[in-house]
């Protein structure tokens, strides 16, 4: 059971992955950029992992894809300019990726199946407000503070124009 | 045991079903499968037959508060409204703009009829009675409703058309800004409990003061501001009147749909009408005492027939609201959002936790009220644009 719908989840997110990666128009490409992380969230799930399969949909499809989206409507039109086929992109693509199999090759991987206790909801906020509730709180503060920048970014715009 | 039996009776239906003959012997994987089947074929002829009802009542009621009769030629009473409306919406020719990008338009209501189907397998409709019963139940229902915003922003672009991509934006942007105080607001629900389990959240406002008054949250000042505040979001985030501005259709046709016809047009509206159900079915669940009765000595009535009485009383107000209010304005709206919504609704997280601290008496009762009208109060005073209003002065007509 778990196999096959490991096999289909696979097929679809690399389907998606790659339309993402090779559709000619931007919006298509960033909707099947969104279908991709829905797969990966459906990775998480079929591991047991609900909380953060729901909140991989939450941020990535319901905040990221959508500011993705957002993104490309404000910013350019459809213009159909023909790829010139770009080497540097490769360069990188192929150095990233070599990087990945490099650190992957690397670790040692163990491959009997580690004992661990299923990760309920429950445990995962008990864990946060008890052992990480000082990383919890600076991740608060640097995204507050994110946020004051942003408004403080749009504030000045308004300024200088008036 | 009488009462039980009538409690039961679709759980039990549901077991017998599952040991009949041809299943009882099956491998684990198909009783899985065919176990969720039931549930989803349960869930969709409920809510569609809901559908159809609330689709010819609101236009009965809106009828009534207007001094109409409403529809009233097809059927007793007009009650064969919907499957006439039903026929009408599918031997509709389907009309596709020439210049539309086909396959987003065409995913568009498929993808917004998902997730509202979706979102309505969380919720306990009564005693062992959550369709789809996760741990983290109240986040699966943000999550897939997060994605909604995906779906009409699909419609409105793949229209190419200025008025679908203007209502979509607008649709966008209010769904951005009430999904912030929503979750607030669902916050000190999950805080007080201590779950995200919406079976946990009902199980917690079991019990009664004096056999009578119920300890749903909606009974405690946090909890009744934070209801208030929940169901205006819910009104934004199933884009009804009077926050409708992404289908104004004084304005831009009917938003993201314009484009749309037959029974695409048909999905979006079944959608929209699901998600009502289903902001409301959440709203029942976390303030309302889910399936609980509201006296102690009404316990022998089903606890399903309490959680549609109360799902129906929520779309009654959702009905009522809409014959009552005009539209607001887009600024409006957003305005509202940001400077009273979200303030408010952190208001109630901190009353809740005062609540708890002070033992979830009358001390905190009176504490969390207390809290909740001053934040109310400077809010208010702060927010009055001291706008002076007088009789209007007509320069070139009498």
């Amino acid at each position: 059971m778990s196999t096959a719908a490991f096999i289909i989840i696979t097929i679809l997110t690399l389907a998606a992955a790659l339309a993402a990666a090779s559709l000619p128009k931007l919006i298509h490409a960033a909707l099947s950029f969104a279908v991709a992380l829905v797969g990966v969230a459906a990775f998480f799930f079929l591991l047991g992992a609900e909380f953060v399969g729901l909140v991989q949909v939450f941020v990535y499809v319901g905040a990221v894809a959508v500011l993705i989206v957002f993104t490309i409507l404000l910013t350019r039109r459809d213009a159909a300019t023909p790829d010139k086929f770009n080497w540097a992109g490769v360069v990188a693509a192929i150095a990233v990726f070599g990087g990945l199999v490099w650190a992957i090759l690397k670790t040692p991987l163990t491959v009997a199946a580690l004992q661990i206790e299923a990760l309920t909801v429950k445990r995962i906020g008990e864990v946060l407000m008890t052992n990480y509730v000082w990383p919890l709180q600076c991740v608060g503060l640097v995204l507050t503070a994110a946020l004051i920048g942003a408004l403080i970014l749009v504030m000045e715009e308004k300024n200088s124009k008036s | 045991m009488n009462n039980d039996f009538l409690d039961q009776i679709f759980v039990g239906a549901k077991q017998w079903l599952l040991s009949l003959r041809p299943l009882a012997r099956a491998p684990d994987l198909v009783i899985q499968i065919a176990s969720s089947l039931i549930n989803i074929f349960a869930l969709l002829g409920v809510f569609l037959t809901l559908f159809a009802l609330i689709s010819v009542l609101e236009r009965k009621i809106l009828g009534r508060m207007q001094n109409r009769y409403g529809p009233n030629r097809v059927g007793p009473f007009g009650l064969f409204q919907p499957v006439a409306d039903g026929i009408k919406m599918l031997i509709k020719e389907d009309i596709v703009p020439a210049r539309a990008d086909k396959i987003v338009h065409f995913l568009a209501p498929i993808l917004i009829a998902a997730t509202a189907i979706l979102a309505l397998g969380v919720i306990p409709y009564g005693r062992n009675m959550t369709p789809f019963a996760i741990d983290g139940g109240i986040l699966f229902f943000f999550a897939v409703g997060s994605t909604t915003e995906l779906a009409v922003f699909m419609a409105g672009w793949g229209s190419n058309n200025k008025f679908s991509m203007l209502g979509a934006m607008r649709a966008i942007a209010q769904m951005i800004s009430y999904e912030l105080p929503l979750i607030i607001t669902t916050l000190p629900v999950v805080m007080v409990v201590g779950s995200l389990s919406p079976d946990a959240i009902v199980a917690g406002q079991n019990g009664y003061t004096f056999g009578a008054v119920p300890h749903w949250f909606v009974a405690t000042p946090w909890g009744a501001a934070a209801f208030i505040l929940f169901f205006v979001s819910g009104l934004v985030e199933s884009n009804r009147t009077p926050f409708d501005v992404p289908e104004g259709e004084s304005e831009i046709v009917a938003g993201h749909m314009t484009e749309y016809s037959g029974f695409k047009y048909a999905t979006f509206f079944m959608a929209e009408y699901f998600g009502m159900f289903a902001i409301s079915g959440l709203a029942v669940t976390l303030f309302l005492g889910g399936w609980h009765a509201p006296i102690g000595g009404l316990q022998f009535i089903p606890s399903y027939i309490w959680f549609f009485a109360k799902l129906s009383a929520l779309l009654f107000v959702y009905i009522w609201v809409r014959g009552t209010l005009p539209r607001t304005r887009v600024d409006q709206i957003m305005n509202f959002a940001w400077k009273f919504m979200l303030p408010m609704a952190f208001t109630c997280v901190v009353a809740a936790a005062v609540w708890h601290y002070q033992g979830r008496g009358l001390a905190g009762w009176l504490w969390s009220l207390a809290i909740i009208i001053v934040v109310y109060i400077v809010l208010s005073r702060m927010l009055d644009t001291r706008k002076k209003f007088a009789t209007r002065i007509y320069r070139f007509a009498e």
